[in-house]
């Protein structure tokens, strides 16, 4: 009877990742390593790891410091941009105050103008990120924004960067995604054999450790134990299965993801951004230049900060096939004006070319909507 | 053999009993701020021995009785294809949100959408503004019969509010406003329809069904024929009673 109450605990250590990442963060920060705060994914993070420093996603979660954000930042903003400015702001945010650099991209425009505000409290490396990835220079100027990035961890942390110490990097990096990628693809098994919501413990909690080697044993570990019990007939009762698409999720808005689970379907993929959408595709090992590499892999993230934005489309393609997956539901987040537009596009795409239901649900941080959002995942699933 | 439907709605409750083929009783009351005991209430009155419940709305988990819960969104599509089965989509204005349903050739629901964000372009709209206007909203026809719309221009309902004690306070009358205030609703709704694919025959339920110059502005702005039926304010308390019956037999 051991064995079943393991799982769970494993997920919930993953759960717990963020909350106990505050101890780790200050045993990481007493072995003098930098650690260098971040916001989306286009932030090459083979550079920091090159130095053997830390990253941690400031993204922020929760709408506890959002009345502070709206003293500066419009009420009608995006709540993730708020409670980022927000935790910076008031320092109650451990990985913030912990950050001895923040990076961020020029991804939408909202955190775009909040990173001016947000340098008042913390030094902010803005990096300038192209948003049309396939016109000409688009690859030239992400390519030398990232040999900026690498040319200040230089001057900060007074210390030389070599090609080497990047090629390690990638070689660690690739093997944390494919260790992440085996583990999120036991979503295709049917009947499932994990929750949507566990899914989302171990992504989500994964951006909360800082030892990549640690990180990549446990995932191996956990994904070898799923499988072995899944083998041995511990499968969970088949439902409708559910893709999630859309802006970041986890905290708060993983009240999407119980309502959807509550009211009888099970979420077998993320392609959100905490998810598969920079996990995916790996950095060309083979290719001598790294900054190349970098740039190539990093301008293939499918955000929908890009126009054109084919890679969302080409990944929502592969993996509705791939999971045998019954319906799309995609999270926009109140303000996210990136999104939001998007979604004509993807629900064309789901309706016409894959022949699936589609909603979209607009949320914020509050839970005031949780009522309105099992009426609307219920009616949705009572479709399929 | 019975089912009962129970549409638990944020103003009003409806019940219905049904048989399998008819709806053989109806019963509807004010919400008020005991849903649960309205619910009882409600199920009291049309209770029989060996009934299948379902409940839907808001309150669609408060009954203890119930056998079974269904949202709303496939009680009023299930309801509405059982009055008239040549329509292709449902159009409801509840208490306090709207939603557009869309079916397919065998009355499935297919895709739908809801505005529950506030109550702007709800029955409460036309609620808060009778009210300010001192008339009854079931003599809304009549009262708005020969009148002019005045353009009513905000979307909010407590602004809206305003804006006609301002229009009150120049003069404009009563009735016109009123028309305005109707015109604005069928606009809001149809653009908000408009995101489905909507063609031929599009039901209409909810409270506000029940006035004919609501109908006629939602038709003319959506330049679509619109039905409804008598009973269309008890369409989610049918479709619950018709789900139930099919669970049941």
């Amino acid at each position: 009877m051991t064995i079943k109450k393991e799982l769970p605990e494993i997920f919930e250590g993953f759960s717990e990742a963020r909350r106990n990442g505050f101890i780790a963060a200050k045993k990481f920060k007493e072995q003098n390593r930098p650690m260098i705060g971040t916001f989306c994914t286009f932030m090459p993070q083979e550079l920091p790891l090159s130095i053997g420093a830390a990253t941690v996603s400031l993204c922020a979660t929760s709408d506890e410091p959002i009345a502070e954000a709206e003293k500066d930042l419009p009420r009608n903003l995006c709540p993730l941009i708020k409670s980022s400015y927000g935790f910076g702001k008031t320092d109650k945010c451990p990985y913030f105050y912990f950050s001895d650099l923040v990076v961020g991209e020029t991804t939408c425009d909202g955190k775009r103008k909040m990173f001016e505000l947000m340098g008042e409290y913390k030094p902010v490396h803005v990096m300038q990120l192209p948003h049309n990835p396939v016109q000409d220079l688009a690859h030239e100027m992400w390519k030398g924004e990232i040999i900026k990035l690498k040319e200040l961890l230089e001057n900060q942390f007074d210390t030389t960067i070599t090609n080497e110490q990047i090629k390690e990097a990638i070689v660690l990096k690739n093997r944390e995604r494919s260790a992440l990628k085996e583990f999120y693809a036991l979503g295709k098994l049917n009947p499932p054999a994990l929750s949507g919501m566990d899914l989302l413990k171990v992504l989500y909690g994964t951006t909360f450790k800082f030892e990549k080697e640690d990180t990549i044993q446990e995932l191996a570990e956990l994904t070898k134990k799923v499988t072995k019990q899944y083998e041995a007939g511990q499968r969970l009762e088949i439902k409708p299965r559910i893709l999630i698409t859309g802006c970041p999720i986890g905290g708060v808005t993983e009240k999407v993801v119980k309502a959807i689970e509550d009211n009888g379907a099970t979420v077998v993929f993320y392609e959100n951004c905490m998810g598969a959408k920079a996990v995916e595709d790996l950095v060309d090992e083979n290719n001598e230049d790294v900054f190349d590499a970098l740039a190539e892999k990093y301008l293939k993230i499918g955000c929908s900060c890009m126009s054109p934005n084919d890679q969302r489309f080409s990944l929502l393609d592969r993996a509705i096939d791939e999971y045998q997956v019954d319906a799309v539901v995609e999270v926009v987040l109140q303000a996210c004006h990136t999104y939001a537009i998007e979604t004509t596009n993807v629900k064309r795409f789901v309706n016409d070319k894959k022949n699936k239901p589609y909603i979209s649900v607009e949320t914020d941080y509050s839970t005031s909507d949780v009522g309105q959002l099992n009426t609307r995942m219920a009616a949705f699933i009572e479709m399929l | 053999m019975y089912s009962i439907g129970i549409d638990s709605g944020s103003a009003t409750t409806k019940g219905v009993l049904f048989d399998g083929k008819n709806v053989i009783e109806k019963v509807i009351v004010a919400t008020g701020a005991n849903p649960r005991r309205t619910m009882e209430e409600v199920y009291n009155k049309l209770y029989r021995e060996k009934t299948y419940t379902v409940t839907t709305g808001y309150g669609r988990a408060l009954l203890k009785a119930s056998n079974k819960q269904i949202t709303e969104i496939t009680c009023h599509g299930k309801g509405a294809a059982f009055l008239d089965d040549e329509i292709s989509a449902v159009i409801d204005i509840g208490g306090q949100d709207s939603k557009v349903i869309l079916l397919d050739r065998e009355l499935n629901i297919k895709d739908f959408l809801m505005n529950d964000k506030c109550a702007a372009g709800t029955g409460r709209f036309v609620e808060v503004i009778m009210r300010l206007l001192q008339e009854d909203l079931c003599d809304l026809d009549d009262y708005v019969k020969d009148a002019d719309a005045t353009k009513i221009s905000s979307m909010c309902t407590v602004f809206a509010e305003s804006e006609v004690v301002s229009l009150l306070a120049h003069d404009i009358s009563g009735p016109s406003i009123a028309k305005g205030v109707i015109e604005s609703i069928a606009q809001r709704t149809s653009s908000f329809a408009k995101r489905l694919p909507l063609e031929g025959k599009i039901f209409f339920s909810g409270g506000l069904a029940q006035l004919n110059s609501m109908k006629d502005a939602i038709e003319k702005s959506l330049e679509l024929e619109i039905v409804t039926h008598k009973d269309a304010q008890y369409v989610g308390a049918i479709g619950a009673a018709v789900i139930g019956f099919q669970k049941n037999t």
